[in-house]
């Protein structure tokens, strides 16, 4: 089962590293990750999307929280929560195409951020789902390049991820 | 307040830490530290002759003291060459905190002379690493270390030191941190009273209850209310090979080891059981055997300070994080009130069924502690005996340290452990090499006592080099060397599963001479070949005479001599080979 993990780290160098290498020594898979800085300057909030069954998840979080520099983990998908992913796709567009492509970005309410009269470039906030969707309705032949963000979540309601 | 460069804060600290010996090697990145300790005389540094050793020597100092032991070392290879004992000490979960040179700040990540990641390459085998930024930093990061060191579930520690930040012309006031706290990090210090309580009725309720206890026990200063509730509720007690000593081998209710090697008493009555009480143990792989086989009637109570090791491998009933003795303590607790007031809790019918059941099992295959019989039936000497000479010439007493391989497995068997602390080996990452190294740090944390490595004569000479070591120090432990002329435990896996074919685990006459090669050093050497002159030797070695020298005793054992119990792969916990031809 697909997972969001949310990791409040200490913001400090090496600590990102920590967490990659626990992921690659343990095995486990990354589907996607991002981190940044948040509004504590000494946190780094991180979010990844693994697969697993319940004891894998078990493990991950438990073996993410012995780091010494993590200070919080909680998996988003066991409750209700929001999340989004930005991609930006890059696609052929000439003739008939541009048309075509235009009104597929406003079917997934993406918006065009760059044009030259032979490329679009689309954004696109979504679910990760949504996102593929919109690469298999522009298809494989159109697309140039694709840049994702990876996914980044919050819980539903009131419940706020803190120290 | 005083001014310290770091060099002078970083040795500073450690003597406010109570550090007693620094195990290293120096090196340029290390230097201004080596000049710092060369102006004190509150901390030893013991020059060893291999980085690898110095690791073991620390680590097994804090095996046997339970405090966290220091090695020094310089950059690059010196930092390398440390990396297999940081792994050992991980696998172990032992305090140690090994302080690495590096090359100067500026010169980081320019590929400069005796530059290596340490950070990096030691990552995976540590349970935290500090690379120090500044002199001023210095006594905090030292405090931090062997906080995280010694905390929770105990591990190694790198501290990565570039030469810039021990500067001698530079100066900072020093204060040793009273405390730390790290908002990241909070262990458990005691097990939750509800989780507690459901164990309590587990274990009064169960009618095959098992201990089954490891290393949690002894690094956690857990024996005496392990042995206070075995003895209460009449428990079974097994332990994996790292928790040998937590309760007293020669106890009848003690069972032996369990795993690969284990015992058959012991691994039938873990298969059978209907409740096991697991205390500071992981459910390895050297354990359970096949997991999906592993004891299929029983509940597991399981205790440990750390959370990722519960239902790991083996699911849980009741999980209790906590550290091994006050989760013990408040048990036992629990369970004296509840039995103040219904006594009749304790099924005594069951429980004696349950005995009978194990001591049936005692008496169809057990080990057998005087293995002279067959010495004397093939005129030659089986290794176990050699472990036997030795216990009986240590009336139990020794510390005895031990290599990888057949030899280890002898030592964990047949010398009986009565008190914790006193087995000192790699059961983790299985480290050859490490025995002598470690001997010499335990005949240093306790210069009375009597220490014994069992080795192999193919792990020894991984570092062998630590005789001029011994020589410098005037180490005076005693090396039981079981020569089999071979890597006795790949041959044996050879025998087993290879058609007998010895691939890479045969020298072709290429061994040394051990007795020269200790005398060489300007040790005492030792061999014996003849059974019948076994006993003699042994009482030699730890004579009065020689109490002061160390000596080595090469022993020539039978090569094709296999260890058993010995697990049928991919079975559960009974299945097992009792010898070479018969099956459980
Ligand atoms: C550093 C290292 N390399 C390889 C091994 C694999 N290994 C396990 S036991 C063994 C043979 C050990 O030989 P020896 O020390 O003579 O002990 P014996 O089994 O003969 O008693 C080997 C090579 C290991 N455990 N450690
Ligand atoms: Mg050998």
């Amino acid at each position: 089962m697909r997972r969001i993990i949310s990791v409040l780290l200490e913001n400090e160098a090496g600590a990102l590293s920590r967490v990659v290498g626990l992921f690659a020594q343990r095995n486990y898979n990354i589907e996607s990750l991002t981190v940044a800085p948040t509004e504590d300057a000494t946190l780094s909030r991180l979010t990844l999307t693994t697969l697993g069954d319940d004891k894998k998840i078990e493990q991950i979080t438990k073996q993410l929280n012995k780091l010494i520099e993590v200070v919080k983990v909680v998996d988003l998908t066991e409750g209700e929560h929001v999340e989004r992913e930005l991609m930006l796709v890059k696609l052929r567009a000439v003739g008939a195409q541009r048309a075509e492509i235009k009104r597929t970005a406003d079917i997934f309410r993406g918006q065009i951020v760059d044009a030259t009269e032979s490329a679009y470039t689309v954004q696109l906030v979504g679910v990760s789902s949504k996102l593929d969707a919109f690469l298999r309705a522009v298809g494989e032949l159109s697309i140039l390049e694709v840049v994702r963000s990876g996914v980044s979540g919050l819980a539903r309601g009131e419940k706020v991820v803190s120290v | 307040m005083e001014l310290l460069s770091g060099g002078e804060a970083l040795i500073r600290a450690l003597q406010d830490e109570g550090v007693e010996y620094i195990f290293g090697y120096p090196g340029g990145a290390a230097l201004h530290i080596y000049d710092a300790i060369f102006q004190q005389q509150a901390v030893e540094h013991v020059l060893v002759r291999h980085e690898q050793a110095a690791t073991h020597m620390a680590d097994a100092y804090a095996r046997v003291t339970g405090k966290p032991g220091v090695a020094l070392v310089t950059s690059g290879p010196g930092a390398t060459n440390a990396v297999t004992g940081l792994a050992t000490a991980f696998m172990d979960s032992i305090p140690m905190v090994v302080i690495s040179g590096q090359v100067q700040s500026d010169l980081i990540g320019t590929d400069s002379f005796q530059e290596t990641d340490m950070v990096g390459i030691s990552r995976p085998v540590v349970k935290h690493s500090f690379m120090v930024k500044s002199a001023e930093e210095m006594a905090e990061v030292v405090k931090k270390a062997f906080y995280i060191a010694s905390s929770g579930r105990p591990g190694p520690v790198v501290i990565d030191v570039p030469k810039d930040t021990t500067d001698p012309s530079y100066r900072v006031p020093y204060a040793y941190p009273e405390s730390v706290s790290l908002r990241s990090y909070n262990p458990a210090t005691r097990g939750h009273p509800r989780q507690i309580r459901k164990a309590v009725d587990l274990l009064l309720a169960a009618k095959r209850p098992i201990i089954y206890s490891g290393g949690g026990v002894i690094q956690g200063n857990a024996s005496e209310p392990l042995i206070a509730l075995a003895k209460r509720l009449h428990l079974p007690v097994t332990h994996t090979l790292m928790g040998l000593g937590a309760y007293p081998s020669t106890d009848p209710q003690f069972l032996g080891m369990l795993g690969m090697h284990g015992g058959y008493p012991a691994n039938m009555a873990m298969h059978h059981s209907d409740l096991i009480l697991a205390v500071g143990a992981r459910f390895d792989d050297r354990v359970t055997n096949d997991p999906s086989k592993f004891c299929p009637d029983a509940k597991v109570i399981h205790i440990d300070v750390d959370p990722a090791s519960i239902s790991k491998i083996i699911p849980a009933e009741v999980p209790i994080v906590g550290p091994a003795l006050p989760v013990l303590t408040e048990l036992l607790a629990t369970l004296e009130e509840r039995l103040k007031e219904a006594p009749e809790l304790v099924d005594e019918a069951a429980r004696s069924a349950w005995w009978s059941q194990i001591e049936g099992w005692r008496s169809h295959h057990d080990f057998d502690h005087d293995q002279r019989h067959r010495n004397e039936a093939e005129a030659i000497i089986k290794p176990q005996t050699v472990v036997q000479a030795l216990y009986r010439a240590t009336g139990g007493e020794a510390y005895i340290t031990s290599d990888v391989g057949q030899h280890q497995m002898f030592a964990a068997q047949y010398y009986r452990f009565d008190a914790p602390r006193r087995w000192v080996n790699s059961g983790g990452l299985g480290t050859m090499g490490y025995g002598l190294p470690a001997a010499m740090g335990v005949k240093l944390a306790f210069p009375d006592a009597v220490v014994a490595c069992v080795t192999g004569e193919g792990s020894i000479q991984m570092n062998i080099q630590e005789l001029s070591t011994c020589r410098q120090y005037g180490l005076p432990v005693k090396i039981i060397n079981l020569n089999n002329q071979a890597l006795g435990m790949v041959r044996q896996w050879q025998d087993m599963q290879y058609a007998g074919r010895h691939s890479g685990s045969v020298y072709q006459d290429s061994l040394p001479d051990f007795v020269a090669l200790a005398e060489s050093y300007g040790h005492v050497g030792m061999r014996v070949t003849d059974p019948a002159k076994l006993d003699e030797a042994m009482e030699e070695v730890f004579s009065p005479a020689l109490k002061d020298r160390l000596v080595f005793l090469d022993v020539a054992v039978d090569q094709n001599e296999h260890v058993y119990p010995m697990w049928v792969r991919g079975g559960g916990l009974r299945d097992m080979m009792l010898s070479k031809t018969e099956r459980s």
